[in-house]
């Protein structure tokens, strides 16, 4: 018997809606999902389903481990993980903490990322808990709830699929964001890491809560209806900014980072209107054109989705002649306190303008 | 005098063929139904167009959908032993996992994840273990009808599936290989899935190649035979027996070289009109844009190259219904009894064409009070037609339409987002027109670690990979051109690593 209550498993019946609704979640990036999803389908064929559980089920001093898989996605296209990595951080979690490790969380809802603690939990019987460090996707590993809750970031563990690893030991969010950068290079371009390891009383006003719940709905909401769009605007409270086509698509790489602009012109009801997003690995922020003004902005999400689906668009993906809605999703509350736009509004992209929270005050 | 050429392009309704000479002119041209043996419409096509004296005949190029075919009816498949190149890594998703369970039993004759694998920087993830390929394929054995082998990074180092295909002729004696560095590009799982389909459609394409041999020697020819590929450029059969899964996008390919040829441009946007479907294509360069995301084949996601299309379900056989709307149900090959105008019961967008003034077939008096609703038809027709062109286009503004297919006669001669349309002679069979084309090309798609000072070596690289590609598939290596070049640097690496296309190409040398 389980000593906690499931709210939820992940398993071959859910887990494709549940990967759509992390692609939408990933506010254009956070990695694609389609080797991911294959991972954990084969996970939960051959180990079992995923029980989900929230962090209220969870004792106080129960061991919470956020993870996921850090690098280049062109690398990850090629040279995916064998599996094991995830019980080799927990091995290793526990040989620093001496405590057993009680679940998984991943430390980012969007893109692939909401699916690789998914595989690692099935293959070492954890369970996953409903939460995770962003409600959403982010381009740098400390640009996490867990920053702001005063969590620390250390220690962490990296390891790669020949089973090497590396323990860090930083001494901020930033440290550790920049060490396990050279260490992800050192492995071959792409690395499996823990990190800001918690107890669950600490996890539950460190977390964004109900992330996993929150994907699996919006897929589901999408997958069962006649209306996709519609369906993801109300399970998503998202506000539709435009429907439209994509005209253009810019890219450049700067930085380390996929940076870009795509322009969609407005159709239908929005002839007229054009939108640019700005892109930097996500879409960061969407200006009405005609007068230069911002109507959203991170740290909210904008996702562009394909109109007749409400696939999510990954930024590498865009290209002309797409047919779009472009929607915003408010971002946790978390990121709109002073210390959450410090470490992820407009400000830590380089923007001077000051975020306005994307849903109108009185809706 | 070997001064004329053969091309023939095997539809799903019909089979065209067409004899032109050393200027392109075409010299006789015929349209016949595709039999369920898809060789008796390729015999009677060819004995059709044959000139009298046949050893004017320089080449005969055909376009297949054979290939497509036998995945979708998982028909005359090769077992295949599959070998990933990879372990530890990639075993989180095993090969061929994810496949329709059919297909999956039809063509595996067992699967491998060895250990091995290359680094994007070169080095070896860890070094290739030889003792379990050779464990794995004595395992196999004779259950094997060919061996896929696929290598983690090979389109950047393709040393260790060179390694594993030796073992292969070891262990199992003269089995076909394929190797997937020659076939797909980035993406292990898509490249492995294309690199299977490949090794399990030899036989397919050896038969088409046989029968095409059988009937070319029935009549006398004794020139080379050559089949397109997904660029609408032919190959050897030689190279199409290595390469099968390469043929699967000739029919539309075909169209749009065609296209090229009779309008005389290199960039257009191409409308094809057939009886059932219409697909719209990007002529760049004198070639079909190619497609840059994966494309699904039978329920398997691969990552070969193909052309880059937008397909509606609207053709010259689409049956209106009572509302007005077009298609998506067409009476395909039975037009010429069923359509109204032919004197049968079902209305059709061809009967719209006629009610409309476009076309003169059959007898127009025949569509009767039914006019309205074939003028409504047509009217949403043109309306998604102008709406596919705008989908296929890369960047805003007008551009030419050239109309090809036997359907194309629905459409009228102005086109929203069209500068100006393009109707050329010989329009319904422009795919046997682009198979008989006599430009042969390479490809090549690798990713190179560019070192400070070795840019210009390490493109002269790859431009040489895709030189010898297009000699292979019977290019004259005297007078070969680059098409293009792309160069795209990859983010997030701290090698500069660089992923180069080049495309090659030149026209067939005289045998």
């Amino acid at each position: 018997m389980p000593r906690f209550q499931r709210v939820e498993r992940l398993d071959a019946s859910n887990l494709r809606a549940y990967a759509r609704g992390c692609a939408i979640l990933g506010s254009g990036g956070g990695g694609d999902v389609g080797t991911c999803l294959l991972q954990a389908l084969q996970a939960v064929q051959d180990f079992g389903s995923v029980p989900v559980v929230g962090l209220e089920d969870l004792p106080d001093d129960a061991l919470v481990v956020p993870c996921g898989a850090i690098g280049a996605p062109t690398v990850s296209f090629e040279k995916f993980e064998s599996g094991e990595e995830g019980r080799v951080l927990e091995e290793v979690v526990e040989e620093l903490t001496g405590a057993r490790v009680a679940a998984l969380m991943a430390g980012e809802i969007g893109g692939g990322n909401g699916l690789v603690p998914v595989m690692w939990a099935a293959r070492a019987g954890l369970p996953l808990v409903d939460a995770d460090g962003m409600g959403r996707a982010f381009p740098e590993m400390d640009q996490e709830s867990f920053e702001l809750a005063g969590v620390s970031p250390s220690p962490a563990v990296l390891t790669d699929e020949r089973g090497n690893v590396v323990i860090l030991k930083p001494l901020t969010g930033k440290w550790l964001e920049r060490l396990a950068r050279d260490v992800t290079v050192s492995f071959g371009g792409t690395s499996s890491g823990a990190d800001h390891l918690m107890s669950a009383a600490e996890a539950r006003r460190a977390s964004v809560i109900g992330s996993v719940a929150r994907a699996l709905a919006i897929g589901r909401a999408v997958r069962d209806t006649t209306d996709p769009v519609g369906a993801l605007v109300s399970a998503a409270g998202a506000v539709p900014l435009l429907v439209g086509k994509v005209v253009d698509v810019e890219r450049t790489t700067a930085g380390g980072f996929a940076r870009g602009h795509a322009t969609v012109d407005g159709t239908g009801a929005d002839a007229g209107r054009v939108l640019g997003i700005d892109i930097q690995n996500e879409n960061l922020v969407a200006t009405e054109t005609a007068r230069g003004r911002v109507v959203a902005s991170v740290p909210d999400l904008i996702t562009i989705v394909d109109e007749q689906t409400a696939d999510a668009i990954p930024t590498e993906r865009l290209r002309y002649g797409q047919r779009v809605r472009v929607l915003a999703l408010p971002c946790d509350p978390v990121w709109r306190t002073p210390e959450g736009l410090r470490l992820a509004g407009p400000g830590a992209f380089g923007y001077g303008h000051e975020y306005v929270p994307v849903e109108p005050p009185h809706a | 005098m070997r001064d004329l050429r053969i091309g023939i392009d095997v539809g799903g309704t019909n089979t065209d063929a067409v004899l032109l000479d050393d200027a392109g002119g075409v010299v006789s041209k015929t349209k016949v139904p595709t039999t369920q043996d898809p060789s008796e419409a390729i015999t009677s096509a060819l004995t059709a167009v044959l000139p009298a004296e046949t050893e004017r005949v320089a080449r005969v190029v055909l376009g297949t959908t054979h290939a497509v075919n036998a995945i979708l009816e998982r028909r005359g498949l090769r077992r295949v032993a599959v070998v990933r190149i990879g372990a530890p890594a990639t075993r989180s998703v095993r090969p061929l996992f994810g496949w329709p369970e059919d297909l999956r039993s039809a063509v595996s004759a067992g699967e491998a994840v060895v250990r091995g694998g290359v680094e994007i920087d070169g080095r070896d993830v860890v070094p290739l273990d030889a003792d379990e390929v050779a464990a794995f394929l004595r395992g196999v054995g004779a259950g094997a009808e060919a061996v896929a082998i696929t290598g983690v990074f090979s389109p950047l180092d393709p040393r260790q599936e060179l390694a594993v295909a030796q073992l292969a002729a070891e262990a199992l004696g003269p089995v076909p290989v394929s190797l997937g560095h020659r076939i797909g590009s980035l993406g292990l799982l898509e490249r492995e899935n294309a690199t299977v389909l490949n090794a399990a459609l030899g036989s397919v394409i050896g038969q088409v190649v046989s029968g095409l041999q059988v009937a070319m020697a029935d009549h006398r020819l004794a020139c080379p035979a050559f089949l397109a590929q997904n660029d609408g450029t032919p190959m050897a059969v030689g190279l199409a027996r290595e390469l099968p899964v390469l043929t699967i996008g000739s029919g539309p390919a075909n169209s749009v070289r065609g296209a090229a040829a009779l309008s005389g441009l290199d960039e257009a946007i191409v409308v094809d009109v057939g009886g059932t479907s219409t697909d719209v294509g990007v002529l760049a360069r004198g070639f079909p844009r190619e497609s840059t995301a994966g494309v699904e084949m039978g329920g398997v996601r691969t990552n070969f190259r193909m052309p880059d299309l937008v397909s509606i379900a609207l053709g010259g056989g689409s049956i209106v219904g009572s509302d007005g709307s077009p298609g998506p149900r067409s009476v395909g090959a039975a037009l010429t009894t069923d359509a109204l105008v032919f004197g049968g019961e079902t209305p059709t967008l061809t009967d719209a064409a006629v009610a409309a003034g476009r076309a003169d077939l059959g007898e127009a008096a025949r569509v009767g009070t039914s006019r309205d609703r074939l003028l409504e038809a047509l009217r949403r027709a043109e309306e998604t037609v102008a709406d596919a062109i705008d989908r296929a286009k890369t960047a805003r503004g007008d551009s030419p339409v050239v109309l090809v297919g036997g359907g194309s006669v629905l459409l009228p001669d102005e086109v929203p987002g069209a500068s100006c349309v393009h109707r050329p002679e010989h329009f319904e069979v422009a795919n046997a027109i682009g198979a008989a084309i006599a430009r042969a090309a390479g490809e090549s798609d690798r990713i190179v670690v560019i070192e400070p000072g070795g840019r210009d070596a390490a493109l002269e690289a790859c431009t040489e990979d895709a030189r010898d590609r297009a000699v292979e598939a019977g290019a004259d290596p005297s007078s070969l051109e680059t098409v293009w070049l792309e160069e795209v640097p990859l983010a997030y690496l701290d090698v500069p690593a660089v992923r180069v296309r080049v495309k090659v190409a030149g026209p067939l040398r005289a045998d």
